[in-house]
Formats: structure tokens, sequence, C-alpha cells
């Protein structure tokens, strides 16, 4: 019977060891495709831009428009509406975000409509519905308010409604995506 | 071999069968003449009473899948076609429906009788953790078998679902893509939890036969919460607790079919048989009940964690909710090294069986602030945020402070010498 020598025992743990990593990296290149498939597909990312027309919307009232599944505010703000968003003390602000930095033309207010706490639609779009504490809009999911640039004010939101690209192609149609 | 052991049973066809493949002996091993403690209350039917609706839920899904069709266009009618046209549909889903509420309430039960009587504790701390790991793959299961139905509660529930994985730093969003397999919940969302509905209930069969195998190692646990000393302190499992398990069940499936037949939509959101919708959010969106308390516990957290009087959030209230409201159910994991007191039962620990009443009150409040809206008030005066924010606390308090301090300075009373002498005590 021979006896291990200690470097015998060295190599077996270093093959060991080895095979086992390659392994891992085997299972984890063989599982890569299968999750990457769980990806948006290719038709999803396709999604179109959305053209609007927006000479319809008088001011104070606002629309609703879908662009790549998700509900997109377009607000046609009144001057008061502006000057309010205008005028907040920025130190007051949970996002910090001066209102020209939000808006391309200032009576226009874009804003993916998708509440940044957990992904509700707040409501405010339409007259009838409850705008909250500032003017804007009003998440009835969890409380947040939104005010008239869609900034959060107040409530469990961490962030100011999401401004998504978009270009004026004209005066009265604007580009989305 | 274990086969040397073997007993020839007398039926020649069974004896066959069972010398290449011992199924029968296994049997009679393990649900035959199983020393069984001979104290147990009907807390105990439960473990059945759990298993029989797993075996419910799945062989009606089964069906349910036969008539189903997963895609956004399709569910929603699919499903009212199921109601409507397929022979005796109603009652298959209706079954399937108030199913999963009854598996929950079995499940509840079954975790308190664990927590009252001790069952966590050494040796069965892998019997427990594995019923934890049960629970976890229970409320996946259900959450994304609620969204298959497509209605307004379907899609908005798993869009504020979803939704918590974005809280997570650095990965989140990429994980709530591979959930969504796009934009928002969608087509590609509803046809990976289809098949991962499907699949989830094999794999809680497969941990609860982890369970079982558990609980058959270390043996039941009983009222007294006192280990079994002798055949004297036992009785067969046959035919004692199969009847005794048999008759609970009878009871419980008698209140479950007064559900289905006479109520089958209590215990529902009537907003889940409006058409998914995804421009128009319900007014008021609630989780099903038996997620309402870690739901309370989720919007508990409105505040940021950080530095005092500066804009330095470490955790912010997003992340803090998801964290306490995962964190309520992963404390079960280490519970038997936080109640680390040697006596397993309430019924000899006073101080633990007030707190643990309290905890379940607590629990139960929660559910109702979950059921209410965010800006709620109890009697239109006290907001009902501060009194879920209380509630949490207690909640969280009893686990990580009560229960260690217990450990260290309850006295306890004193226990019976055996299973036996307590039990002829009491018929005397």
């Amino acid at each position: 019977m021979t006896t291990i020598k200690a470097d015998d025992v060295k190599r077996r743990d270093f093959l060991q060891l080895t095979a086992g990593g390659f392994g891992i990296v085997g299972v984890i290149a063989a599982a890569t495709p299968l999750v990457n498939s769980l990806n948006p597909a290719k038709d999803t990312l396709a999604l179109a831009t959305t053209e609007v027309d927006i000479s319809t919307i008088p001011p104070g009232e606002g629309r609703t428009v879908t662009w790549q599944g998700k509900p997109v505010f377009i607000k046609h703000r009144t001057p008061e509406e502006i000057k309010e968003a205008e005028d907040v003390n920025l130190a007051l602000l949970g996002d910090k975000e001066i209102d020209s930095d939000r808006v391309k033309r200032p009576e226009w207010l874009v804003a993916i409509g998708i509440c940044t706490h957990l992904g509700c639609v707040p409501t405010g779009q339409k007259m009838t519905e409850a705008r909250g504490d500032y003017g804007g809009w009003f998440c009835p999911c969890h409380g947040s308010h939104y005010d008239t640039s869609g900034r959060i004010r107040k409530g469990p939101a961490p962030k100011n409604l999401a401004v998504p690209p978009y270009e004026f192609i004209s005066d009265t149609v604007i580009k989305i995506g | 071999m274990a086969n040397k052991e073997r007993t020839p049973f007398e039926n020649p066809v069974v004896e066959w069968v069972d010398s290449r493949l011992p199924v029968f002996t296994l049997m009679q091993k393990e649900y035959g003449v199983f020393p069984t403690p001979k104290n147990f209350n009907y807390f105990w039917n439960f473990g059945a009473i759990a298993m029989f609706m797993l075996i419910t839920m799945i062989v009606t899904g089964i069906v349910l899948a036969m008539h189903y069709t997963a895609n956004t266009e399709l569910a929603f009618d699919s499903v009212e076609r199921i109601m409507r046209e397929v022979n005796g549909g109603w009652l298959i889903r209706y079954i399937h429906m108030n199913g999963a509420s009854f598996f929950f309430i079995a499940v509840y039960i079954h975790i308190f009788r664990g927590m009252y009587y001790g069952s966590y504790k050494a040796p069965r701390e892998i019997l427990w953790m594995l019923g934890v790991l049960i629970f976890l793959l229970m409320m996946g299961t259900a959450f994304i078998g609620y969204v298959l139905p497509w209605g307004q509660m379907s899609l908005w529930g798993a869009t504020v679902i979803t939704n918590l994985f974005s809280a997570i730093p650095f990965v989140g969003d990429g994980i709530r893509t591979l959930l969504w397999g796009g934009f928002s919940v969608d087509n590609p969302t509803l046809t990976r939890f289809f098949a991962l509905h499907y699949l989830l209930p094999f794999v809680i069969f497969a941990v609860v036969f982890l369970h079982v195998w558990a609980l058959h190692v270390t043996g039941s646990n009983n009222p007294l919460g006192i280990d079994t000393k002798g055949p004297q302190d036992t009785l067969p499992f046959h035919p004692y607790y199969t009847i005794k398990d048999t008759f609970g069940l009878l009871v419980f499936v008698l209140i479950y079919a007064l559900f289905i037949f006479f109520m089958p939509n209590a215990l529902g959101h009537p907003d889940n048989y409006i058409p998914a919708n995804p421009m128009v959010t319900p007014a008021h969106i609630v989780p099903e009940w038996y997620f309402l308390p870690f739901y309370a516990m989720l919007r508990a957290i409105t505040f940021d964690i950080g530095i005092p009087f500066t804009d330095i959030v470490f955790i912010n209230a997003k992340l803090g909710g998801v964290i306490v409201m995962f964190g309520s159910i992963l404390l079960w994991f280490v519970l038997p090294w936080l109640d680390t007191h040697p006596i397993r039962s309430a019924r000899f620990r006073p101080l633990f069986k007030i707190f643990l009443l309290i905890l379940v009150a607590d629990f139960i409040f929660l559910g109702y602030v979950g059921m209410q809206t965010a800006d709620a008030k109890l009697f239109g005066v006290v907001p009902l945020i501060y009194l879920g924010q209380a509630a949490t606390a207690y909640y969280l308090a009893y686990f990580l402070v009560i229960l260690p301090w217990l450990s260290k300075n309850e006295k306890g009373r004193e226990l019976p010498a055996s299973i036996n002498e307590a039990v002829l005590a009491k018929n005397k």
C-alpha cells in the first residue's frame, strides 16, 4: 500500500476545485440564453413612437395617450399652474428638479402617467378626478401627491413622474419616443 | 438491508410486490403503526387538511388549465367561458378560487399551532424551516394565480407587487424587466406567470414531501411539548389519527363547501370581474385577504431612513417597506434561534402565551389596516397609518426583542413527568 503524499492531496484538491469551477461556469453559460429569453422580445422593443395631435386640448385639460403600453399624460397648463410650478421653493422638494427642466414649452407638460412608487396610474387627468393637495395628480393606491409639474410633493413615491423623450413636430403635433 | 426486517404479508400479490419494492412496508411503518403522541388536540388536524387542500388545488387546477387561455386578449373571456359554458366549470373554478383561501386558512392555523406549542424548537428546526419555505412558495403561487383571470385587480395587483422588486438597489429594475418581459405587466408577463403557476404547486409538493419526511424522523410535537418516553405515551397513527384527521377534515370541508355553494365571491374582490385596463387604476387596490397583514407592513414604512436633518438617505421609504414586508416572513426562518427557551409549549409559559396571543390579535389588526385606504382613519379620528406602524413595530419587536428576552428571563411552570401521566391525571 502506498502512502498518499501531501503533494497528491493538494493536486487532488486543485483538480476538484477546478472541475467544480468549470462546472459552475458551464451551468451559468447554459442558463444565460434561457433567462435572456425572458427579457423584452424584439417586437416588444420595436413598439413605434406615438404621435399626438394636441390642438384639441384646451388649457387646463389633459389627455392620456399610450406609449409602449404605458399611459402618458399630456397636460395643457394654465398660466396659474405654470406660475405655481415655477415658484416652488426647491428645498421643499423630495426630488429636486426645476420646472423648466421638465418641459419643452411651459404650457405643455408631458409625463409618464405611472406613479414612481408602485406603478399605479394617478388620477387628475379628468376635471372630475382628485388632483391631490398640490393641484397636479393624486395616486389613489398609496396616497402620493404630485404638483402641476408632475413632481412628488407628499406620500411614499420616491421620484417625480418621469418625462419621456418627445419633440414638437409642429405647434400642434408632438412625437413621443 | 432494511428488507431483512420485513414482516411478510399474507396476501400473495402484496407480498410479491413488497418483496421487490417495499411500499406496503413503508406505508405500514409510516402511516399504520407510526407511534404518535396520544394527547393530540384538534390543532393537529391542520397538517392533513393542508395536504388535502394542496391536492384539491392541483387536481382542479389541471382541469382548469385545459380550458384557460393565457393571452391578454383572451384570458378574461376564457375564464367567463369556464363559468358559463364549460360543463360544471363554475364549480371547478369556485373550488379552486375558494380553495386558495381555505388552503391559507388551514396553513395559518397550522403555523399558529407550531408557534403556540413550540413545534419549531429542537430537534424540529429543519421541519419548521421547510414549512416556512412552503408558505413562501404558496404566497408566490397564489399571487401569480390571481393574475391569470386578467381582471382589474389581477393587472394592478401584479403591477404593484412586481414594482416592489424595483426598490432593490442596482439590480431591481433588471429583475422587474425580467418579470415583465416588456415595459409593463402585459402579455409576456401573463404567459410566464401561467407557466410558473403550473410549475410551483409541484415544487410545493416536493417540499411538502421533505417536510413530512423530516416530521417522520423527529416525530410529532404535542400539546404538552414534552418528548415521548415510550409506548405508553403514543398511539399507532392508524386507526386513531386517520379517523381523527378525517373527522376534522369533514368539518373543514363542510365550511369550505358553504363558501363554494352559497358565497363563492365573498372572499374575492368585485373589481376582478372588470377586464384589465392598463390606462385606469382602480380607486382602491387591495390584495387577497391572506396577504393583507403583510401589505399593511409594506405600507407602514412611509419614512426614509438616513441621517436626520440632511438629505442623506440610506434606505428610502419604498425599499424600507419592501425590506419589512419580506423580512417579516424571513424572521420565521430564524425563529428557533430567537426563541431559545427550553420549554416548548405555551401551556407552561404564561408570559410567552400572553405575548403570542397579542401577536395574533396584532396580525389580524394589521390585516384590517391593509384592507383600508392609505389615508383611512379609525372611527374617523385616528389616522390608521400610525396604528399600522405601531402594529408593525409590535410584530417586529415580538420576534427581535420579546422572544430573546423571554428566553433568558421567563421562569415557566413545572412540566409533567410524561404524556401518559398528564393524560391520566386529567381523566381522574
